[in-house]
C-alpha cells in the first residue's frame, strides 16, 4: 500500500506494453472510447456490463469474477494495470474491486486516459487476443467495503468522507453535472460527513497530487486519520478514487468504500440526512 | 477564445425536457489563423465544469464531433477546456429552461 506499489506512470506503461506479465485494462462507463482508440495491448471492462451483477445490486460473484478474469487472460500472478476516462473514476473502482477479490498486483496508471491524451501518446484500435487462464479469486475482503448499517452507525463516531462535488453535498444537485438531474432519491448528505471532493486529490491533468498535499487535504478538512474512515459518493466510483488515495497512496489503515453510496443512502426510509454546506 | 452564441453547436436535444434542466453545452472547434473557429471539431478535448467558487463539479471529453453537454444548476459556472498543448477558460451563466449553447475556439 504505497504510491510505489499502486501507481505507475505513463512512461512505465509505455515501457511495459509488451511485457507478458502485464495486462492493461481500460475500465469505463463508456467503452465506445476504447473502440475509438486505446493503449496498445489493452483490453476493456465495462463498469456495468462486466462488473455489476445485473439482477441484484452488487458486485459480480466470486465465480463470475474468476470467469471474467480467466477469459480475459489475467492470471493470479499478472500485474494488472488499470486506466480509464473520467479521471480514472471507474479504473479506481476496478482497482478497489480487484482488491476486494484479493488480486495481489494491481496498479493504476496515473492520470488515466486524460493524461495519456493530453500527452498526445499513441492509441490503437487493434484488440489483442489473449490466452485464457484459470483464475482463482479469494473470498471478498469486506475490510475495505462498507455496508449501509455500518455507515449509519458511523454517524458522529467515525470519519465519513463525502467525495462528491460541493453542489451535490449541499443538495443543490442530485448527480454530477454531466448527468441528467432526475434521480429518485432525495438530495443532501450523511450527517457529520466531511465534504472533501475527490477532485481535490487530483491535479488538473488527472494525475494525483503529492503525498504531502494529500495528507494536508484530509487533515486540513478535519479528518482524524487515526480513526476508521468510510468514503462515499453517488454510486461508489468516485469514492473508490478517494479510497485509493487514502488506503493505497497514503497507506491509511481501515478505510472502506461505501459503494452503495448516495443512491442507496438517499433512498433509505427514516435515516438522518443533512443539507447545506 | 471566441464564442458565438448565434451558432449553437451542442449535441442533439432529442428526448431531453429542456424546461426541467439547466443545460450548458457546445462544440469545441480548432481556431484558424485568424483565431476564428475553422470548423474542425476537436474530439477528445476535456471540459471541466467549475462552480462559482472554482470548485470542480464535473468533467467530460468531447465526442468525435467536438460536442459536450452538462446538466448544471442555475448560476455562474466556469468551463476549462483542455487538449494537447491547449487550455482555455470561459465563464458562463446558466438558467433553467434556457439552453446555454457555445462554440469554443481552441
Amino acid at each position: 500500500m504505497s504510491r510505489e506499489t499502486s501507481l505507475v506512470s505513463a512512461d512505465w506503461v509505455t515501457e511495459n506494453i509488451n511485457n507478458p506479465k502485464v495486462v492493461i485494462v481500460e475500465v469505463d462507463e463508456d467503452t465506445t472510447l476504447y473502440d475509438q482508440g486505446h493503449i496498445e495491448n489493452s483490453i476493456t471492462f465495462h463498469w456495468r456490463d462486466d462488473l455489476q451483477d445485473g439482477l441484484i445490486r452488487d458486485l459480480i460473484s466470486k465465480e463470475k469474477f474468476e470467469a471474467l478474469l480467466s477469459k480475459s487472460g489475467i492470471a493470479n500472478d499478472s500485474t494488472v494495470i488499470l486506466y480509464g476516462g473520467n479521471n480514472n473514476w471507474f479504473a479506481t473502482y476496478a482497482f478497489w474491486y480487484f482488491k476486494v477479490y484479493g488480486h495481489q498486483d494491481v496498479r493504476l496508471l496515473d492520470g488515466g486516459r486524460k493524461r495519456w491524451e493530453l500527452d498526445a501518446r499513441a492509441f490503437v484500435t487493434t484488440v489483442p487476443t489473449r490466452t485464457a487462464t484459470r483464475y482463482v479469486a479469494k473470498d471478498r475482503d469486506n475490510s475495505i467495503r462498507a455496508y449501509r448499517d455500518e455507515v449509519i452507525a458511523a454517524i458522529g463516531n467515525l470519519n465519513i468522507v463525502d467525495v462528491r462535488s460541493p453542489a451535490e453535498f449541499s443538495g443543490e444537485l442530485a448527480a454530477p453535472a454531466h448527468l441528467p438531474q432526475e434521480q429518485g432519491q432525495i438530495k443532501g448528505h450523511i450527517p457529520t460527513a466531511k465534504n472533501i471532493p475527490w477532485s481535490k486529490a487530483a491535479n488538473e491533468d488527472g494525475t494525483f497530487k503529492t503525498d504531502t498535499e494529500l495528507k494536508e487535504l484530509y487533515i486540513g478538512a478535519g479528518v482524524d486519520l487515526a480513526k476508521d474512515t468510510i468514503a462515499y459518493c453517488r454510486i461508489g466510483e468516485r469514492s473508490a478514487f478517494s479510497w485509493f488515495v487514502l488506503h493505497e497512496l497514503l497507506g491509511v489503515a481501515n478505510v472502506k468504500n461505501y459503494d452503495g453510496s448516495w443512491t442507496e443512502y438517499g433512498s433509505l426510509v427514516g435515516v438522518p440526512v443533512a443539507v447545506g454546506a | 477564445m471566441k464564442t458565438c452564441g448565434a451558432t449553437p453547436g451542442g449535441p442533439s436535444l432529442d428526448g431531453i425536457d429542456i424546461a426541467k434542466q439547466t443545460i450548458i453545452q457546445g462544440v469545441v472547434l480548432k481556431a484558424g489563423d485568424d483565431g476564428v473557429p475553422n470548423g474542425t471539431p476537436v474530439g477528445s478535448a476535456h471540459i471541466r465544469l467549475l462552480d462559482r467558487d472554482g470548485e470542480f463539479t464535473a468533467e467530460l471529453p468531447t465526442n468525435s464531433q467536438g460536442q459536450f453537454r452538462f446538466f448544471a444548476a442555475p448560476g455562474v459556472w466556469t468551463l476549462v477546456v483542455q487538449a494537447p498543448g491547449a487550455r482555455v477558460e470561459q465563464q458562463v451563466s446558466a438558467t433553467q429552461g434556457i439552453l446555454t449553447d457555445l462554440v469554443i475556439s481552441l
